[in-house]
C-alpha cells in the first residue's frame, strides 16, 4: 500500500520547481568548471594519444588513425581480459552488495550493540588502497601472508599462484571485503528510513518476518539499491587495478587481467602509450554506455516515473 | 589591516630566502625509487653531499615504485618540467636508451663540467650493462646486486646435508631439495625469487649461454629470444617436475618467496644479494654461496649480471645544473662514500678502489655474503653471452615469460611448449615494439 | 517495536559477530604487528595476541623513526594528509550539492546537457588518465600546492549522484510550500534542503575524506618537494618488499597512524550521521 503513494509522491516532486533563468547555470557553474578542466580535457588528449604511436618521451610520433583500436580489439588477450573482467564484475559487486546487505538488516535487528557493531563494520573504509596492498600481502598473500601460512600448514591445496580459478576467488573476496563498509553505511541509513509505522502494520496483517522484508523494506530499498548498484559496477570494473596489483598481478598466466589492470600495465609498466590510451578510450565508452542503461532502464524501474 | 601588515610581512620574508637561496646555490632535483633502509642511505648521503660543498643543493625526492619513478620522470619530461637526475631500474634500461634526445650520457656530463672521467675505475661486469655498445657510459650505476643462493643450516643438519657446503650446480640443489622434502627437514626443498630475472637471464650468462641473438639485444634492437634451446628445456622441465610434489614451491613473479623461506618453509632459495638484510635481521641460521649453474654447460660458472637501477640525467638542462650533477657523481664515486653505501646498503660497490678498500677493512670477513656476488660479477671477463640483457621492452617480455612459465608450472604444459610460446610471443612483441 | 524470537536475535549477532571478524580483522592484525618486535613480524606466521613492544614501537617510530626515513616530520605528514582529506571533502560536497540542487530543482535549457556532462564522469581512475592530467597541472602551475592535491579529485560525479538521488525523494509539498510562504531558492535550499540533507552529507563526508587520506598515485606524482608529502607515501617509502630491508615494527605504527585519523572521522560522523537520521524521522 505505502508502494504506490511514495512512488506517485515521488514522481510528483520531480515536478515542482523553481522559476530561475540565471541561478541554476551558477550553481552548476563550479562542478562543470572542474569537470571540463579535470577530465574532459585530458580525456580529449587520451582520445588523440590513441591513435597515435609514439615512444614513452614523446620524441616521435605517428598518427595512425584507429590502427591503436584494431589492434588492440584484434589482440585475444584483450578479448580474453573483457571476460576476465565481467565475471569479476559481476561477482565483486553481488557479493559486496548481498554481504553489506546481510549485516545491515542483521544490525537493524540486533537491539542490543547495534551501535557498536556498525561502528566495528565500518573500520575497514579507512583503510588506503595502498595500505591494503601492504595488508594483504601480510596477511592474505599466497607466499607472504600469516592466513596463508596457516592453510598451508593445515594441509588446504590452496593455491593461487597457479591455480586461476582460486586467483579469481582470492580477488572477488579482497575486491569486495573493501567495498562492504561503504554498502554496510547506505544500507543502514536506507534501513532507517524504513517507516516503521508501515512495517508494523503489516504486521498486523500477519505478514511474517521474510514476507514483511520482501514486500516492504526491499522494494523502499531501491533507491539505495540502485545507487549502490551502480557504485559498485563502477568500482569493480574501474577502481581495482590497485588491488589487482596486490593481489594478483593478473596472474596466473592472464587469469585475472581485468580491462583496467591491462590499461595500467600497457601503459605505466609497459609503456606501450598508443595501445593503452586506446583502452582508456574504450573504457570510457563503456562507462557511457553502462551509464546510459543504467539511467534509462534500471532507474526507470525504481519509480522515478 | 594588521592582518595585511603580518601577510606582506611574511611575503616580503619569504622573497628573500628565495632571492637569497637562488642566489648561492643551484638546486639539483634527484627522483628515486629508494624505500626502506636505502631511502635512509640516499637522506644521508645527500645531506653529506650538501655539507661538502655550498655551491650546489641536492634535493632527494621518492618518487614511488620503480614503474611509478619512471613514469613520474616521463611525465615530467613531456611536460618540461624533468628533473635534472632520475633513478631508473635495469629493465628500463632499454627505453631510456632508446630516448636520445631526452638524456644526455653520463660521460658527457662529466667531461663537459670538466672533469676526468676514468671508466677503468668502475666494476666492469656494471658499467658495460649501462654503456652503449661504443663504451659510452650512459647512466651512472647507483644500485646493483646479483643473484645469489641461501640455504637454511638448521634445515640441512635435519635434512643429513652438510651444512657448511652448499649445492654448487643444479643437479646439486635438485638432489638436495629432495632430501630435504623426503626427510622431512621441511615441507618444501627449494624456491626462488624472480623466475625470469634469476632462472634465464642469470641463467644464461652464468652458464654462457645466449639468451637472445645480437649479444641479448646489447649489439642492436633487431632481437630474438633463445631461450627455447635445449639446455634451457631441460633446466624448467627438471623444475616443473619438483613442483608437481612440492618439493619445487613456487612464490609468486617477484620478491615474495622471500618470505616463504624466512618462515622455514623451503630449505634452499635463490634471490638477490640486496636481500640479504632481511634474512640476516630474523635470527635464521643462515649460509651463502654462489648461484648454482648447469654441470652440463661447457663455460659455466661464466659470471652474473647485475640487477638494480642507475641514475639517468636529462637533456636541456643548464651548465650550473650538470656541474652539480658532475659534482654530485664525482662524490658518489669517491672511496669512502661508495663503501658506506655498500656495506649499509648491500648493493654492490661501483667502483673497484672501494671494493679493495672493504675487503682491507675485514668486512667480507664478518660477512662472508657481501662479496659473493661480486665474486660471481667479476670471476671472469663478460663474454657476449654475459654482459647483461636489453630490451625496449623488457618489462613486458618479462611477462609474457612469467605467464608461461605459470601455466607449466601449474601442469598446463610441458617446458618445451612453455618456453616455444614465450619465445614465440616474445619475438612477436619485441617486433611491435620496434616498429612503434 | 515488533518483538522477535531469541533465536533469531541469536543468529542475527551471530552473523553481526562474523561479519566483524572478516572485515575488521586485518585492522586488528595491522595493530598487533605494531606491538612486536622486528624479528617477530619478520619470521611469519604472526602471533594473534598483541605483543610487548608497544611503547617501544611508537616511541621510536614517532620521535625519529618515520621522519629519518620519510625526510619530513610526522606532523607535517598528519597536517598535509588533513588538508587533503578536508579540502576534498568539503570541496566534492560544495560543488555537489549545488550542482544536484540546479539539476532535481531548476528547469532550464541545457540542463540534460549537464545533467549527462557530469554523470559520464562517474569514475575513471587517475592512473589511466596520469599523462594528461598532470600536464594540466604543469600549464596551471599547480604543482606542488594543495589545490593540485585536491581541486583535480573533486571532479567526479559520485556525490552529486547521490544528493540528486536523495532530492528526489523530497515530497513536492515541501517546494510548493515553501513558495506559497514566498521563500526563495536560496531560503529554500538553507532552510530546508541542507538540514534534510544532513545525513548524506554527513555520510558523504566520511566517504570523501577517507577517499582524500588514502590517495596515493596522485599526490605522488604531483608534489616534487617532500614537505608536501602524505602519510600514505611515507608509509610507502619506508616498505620495501624487494632489495632493502624494512624497518617493519615501524611500518605497522605508520600504518596505524595512517588508519586511525579516518577510523575517528568514521566513528565520529556516524553519530552524527545516526542522529540525523534519528531526528529526520519524527
Amino acid at each position: 500500500m505505502g508502494n504506490a503513494w511514495i512512488a506517485r509522491e515521488i514522481s510528483l516532486s520531480a515536478r515542482i520547481v523553481f522559476p530561475n533563468k540565471i541561478l541554476p547555470y551558477l550553481l552548476v557553474a563550479p562542478q562543470l568548471a572542474i569537470t571540463l578542466v579535470f577530465f574532459y580535457w585530458p580525456a580529449g588528449q587520451a582520445l588523440y594519444q590513441s591513435m597515435l604511436r609514439q615512444d614513452p618521451f614523446g620524441l616521435k610520433s605517428r598518427f595512425v588513425w584507429f590502427a591503436n583500436f584494431r589492434k588492440v580489439l584484434a589482440d585475444p588477450a584483450y578479448l580474453n581480459s573483457i571476460k576476465v573482467t565481467v565475471v569479476f564484475s559481476l561477482a565483486t559487486a553481488i557479493v559486496a552488495m548481498v554481504v553489506a546487505l546481510l549485516l545491515a538488516v542483521m544490525a537493524e535487528k540486533a537491539v542490543r550493540g547495534k551501535g557498536l557493531y556498525r561502528t566495528l563494520l565500518i573500520w575497514p573504509y579507512a583503510v588506503a588502497p595502498a595500505i591494503a596492498g601492504m595488508l594483504w600481502l601480510f596477511l592474505f598473500n599466497p607466499s607472504i601472508g600469516s592466513l596463508a601460512y596457516l592453510l598451508r600448514s593445515l594441509g588446504i591445496a590452496w593455491d593461487p599462484l597457479l591455480n586461476g580459478t582460486h586467483a579469481m576467488i582470492l580477488l572477488v573476496s579482497a575486491a569486495a571485503w573493501k567495498q562492504i563498509s561503504y554498502n554496510f553505511l547506505f544500507f543502514v541509513a536506507g534501513l532507517q528510513a524504513v517507516p516503521k509505522t508501515l512495517i508494523e502494520a503489516a504486521a498486523m496483517d500477519g505478514a511474517g518476518e521474510t514476507k514483511r522484508f520482501w514486500t516492504i523494506v526491499f522494494p523502499l530499498l531501491a533507491p539505495t539499491t540502485f545507487f549502490l548498484l551502480v557504485v559498485n559496477t563502477v568500482y569493480a570494473l574501474f577502481d581495482t587495478f590497485g588491488i589487482v596489483h596486490a593481489v594478483t598481478g593478473g596472474g596466473p598466466g592472464k587469469t585475472t587481467e581485468t580491462l583496467v589492470y591491462k590499461v595500467y600495465n600497457d601503459g605505466f609498466v609497459n609503456l606501450i602509450l598508443g595501445d593503452s590510451a586506446a583502452q582508456s578510450v574504450i573504457l570510457m565508452a563503456i562507462v557511457i554506455a553502462l551509464t546510459a542503461i543504467q539511467f534509462r532502464y534500471v532507474e526507470r524501474k525504481v519509480h522515478y516515473g | 589591516m594588521k592582518f595585511f601588515g603580518f601577510a606582506a610581512g611574511i611575503a616580503a620574508t619569504l622573497t628573500l630566502l628565495s632571492t637569497t637561496s637562488a642566489f648561492a646555490v643551484t638546486q639539483i632535483s634527484w627522483w628515486h625509487a629508494m624505500t626502506g633502509a636505502n631511502a635512509e642511505v640516499v637522506a644521508k648521503i645527500s645531506k653529506d653531499f650538501n655539507a661538502s660543498q655550498s655551491d650546489y643543493e641536492l634535493v632527494p625526492v621518492f618518487k614511488g615504485t620503480y614503474p611509478e619513478t619512471l613514469n613520474a620522470g616521463i611525465a615530467a619530461f613531456r611536460a618540461g618540467q624533468a628533473p635534472d637526475i632520475l633513478q631508473v631500474f635495469d629493465v628500463g634500461t632499454g627505453v631510456m636508451m632508446a630516448a636520445e634526445g631526452a638524456i644526455k650520457p653520463v660521460a658527457d656530463v662529466m667531461t663537459g663540467a670538466g672533469m676526468t672521467f676514468d671508466k677503468s675505475q668502475y666494476l666492469p661486469g656494471i658499467v658495460g650493462y649501462y654503456s652503449k655498445p661504443d663504451g659510452t657510459m650512459l647512466s651512472f650505476p647507483y644500485n646493483s646486486s646479483s643473484p645469489i643462493l641461501y640455504y637454511n643450516k638448521d634445515i640441512f643438519q635435519k635434512a643429513g646435508l652438510d651444512a657448511n657446503n652448499p649445492p654448487k650446480t643444479w643437479n646439486e640443489v635438485w638432489e638436495a631439495a629432495k632430501k630435504i622434502k623426503t626427510s622431512g627437514a621441511a615441507s618444501c626443498g627449494y624456491t626462488s625469487t624472480w623466475l625470469t630475472w634469476i632462472h634465464l637471464e642469470n641463467f644464461a650468462a652464468w652458464n654462457d649461454v645466449p639468451w637472445a641473438t645480437q649479444q641479448n639485444g646489447l649489439a642492436g634492437g633487431d632481437v630474438e629470444l633463445k631461450i627455447n634451446a635445449p639446455i634451457f628445456v631441460n633446466h624448467f622441465k627438471a623444475l616443473a617436475d619438483l613442483a608437481k610434489d612440492g618439493t619445487f614451491k613456487y612464490g609468486g613473479r617477484t620478491s615474495e618467496a622471500k618470505q616463504i623461506f624466512l618462515a622455514g618453509e623451503c630449505g634452499i632459495f635463490t634471490e638477490s644479494s640486496g636481500g640479504l638484510g632481511d634474512i640476516v635481521k630474523s635470527g635464521m641460521n643462515y649460509g651463502i654461496g654462489q648461484l648454482p649453474y648447469d654441470s652440463d654447460a661447457k663455460g659455466a660458472p661464466q659470471n652474473t649480471t647485475p640487477g638494480g637501477a642507475s641514475l639517468w640525467v636529462f637533456g636541456n638542462k643548464s651548465d650550473e645544473e650538470y656541474k652539480g650533477v658532475a659534482a654530485f657523481f664525482a662524490y658518489l664515486s669517491k672511496t669512502d662514500v661508495q663503501e658506506y653505501l655498500h656495506q649499509k646498503s648491500g648493493y654492490l660497490p661501483v667502483t673497484l678502489a672501494a671494493y679493495e678498500a672493504t675487503k682491507k677493512s675485514g668486512f667480507y670477513d664478518k660477512n662472508p655474503g657481501r662479496e659473493t656476488p661480486i665474486l660471481q660479477m667479476t670471476g671472469k671477463s663478460p663474454t657476449d653471452n654475459s654482459k647483461g640483457v636489453r630490451l625496449p621492452n623488457l618489462p613486458q617480455v618479462r611477462d609474457i615469460q612469467n605467464e608461461e612459465l605459470e601455466k607449466m608450472l601449474a601442469g598446463q604444459q610441458t617446458a618445451q611448449q612453455a618456453l616455444d610460446n614465450a619465445v614465440a610471443r616474445g619475438n612477436a612483441a619485441i617486433k611491435e615494439a620496434l616498429d612503434n | 517495536m515488533i518483538g522477535q524470537s531469541p533465536l533469531r536475535t541469536f543468529i542475527a549477532h551471530a552473523v553481526l559477530i562474523l561479519g566483524i571478524l572478516i572485515v575488521a580483522f586485518p585492522i586488528y592484525y595491522t595493530f598487533v604487528a605494531s606491538t612486536h618486535t622486528l624479528q617477530t613480524i619478520l619470521k611469519p606466521p604472526l602471533p594473534l595476541l598483541p605483543g610487548d613492544q608497544l611503547l617501544n614501537n611508537y616511541s621510536e617510530a614517532l620521535f625519529g623513526g618515520i621522519g629519518r626515513i620519510g625526510g619530513v616530520s610526522v606532523g607535517r605528514l598528519l597536517f598535509n594528509t588533513t588538508i587533503m582529506a578536508l579540502g576534498v571533502a568539503v570541496g566534492k560536497i560544495f560543488i555537489s550539492i549545488l550542482s544536484a540542487y540546479a539539476i532535481v530543482f531548476f528547469r532550464f535549457p541545457l540542463r540534460m546537457a549537464f545533467f549527462w556532462l557530469i554523470f559520464i564522469t562517474l569514475m575513471l581512475p587517475v592512473e589511466v588518465r596520469i599523462l594528461p592530467t598532470y600536464k594540466v597541472m604543469v600549464d596551471l602551475g599547480m604543482i606542488d600546492t594543495y589545490a593540485g592535491l585536491i581541486i583535480p579529485l573533486i571532479a567526479s560525479a559520485t556525490a552529486t549522484l547521490l544528493f540528486r538521488q536523495f532530492f528526489m525523494t523530497i515530497p513536492g509539498e515541501l517546494v510548493e510550500a515553501a513558495r506559497v510562504d514566498g521563500a526563495g531558492p536560496w531560503r529554500f535550499f538553507f532552510d530546508i534542503l541542507v538540514p534534510l540533507s544532513r545525513t548524506n552529507i554527513a555520510a558523504l563526508f566520511v566517504i570523501l575524506f577517507i577517499y582524500g587520506w588514502t590517495q596515493y598515485l596522485w599526490p605522488l606524482l604531483v608534489t616534487n618537494s617532500n614537505d608536501m608529502n602524505t602519510i600514505v607515501i611515507a608509509l610507502r617509502k619506508m616498505v620495501s618488499f624487494a632489495d632493502a630491508d624494512t624497518q617493519w615494527h615501524l611500518v605497522m605504527v605508520t600504518a596505524m597512524l595512517a588508519i586511525v585519523p579516518p577510523i575517528l572521522v568514521v566513528v565520529l560522523m556516524q553519530r552524527w550521521f545516526v542522529r540525523g537520521l534519528v531526528e529526520s524521522e519524527k
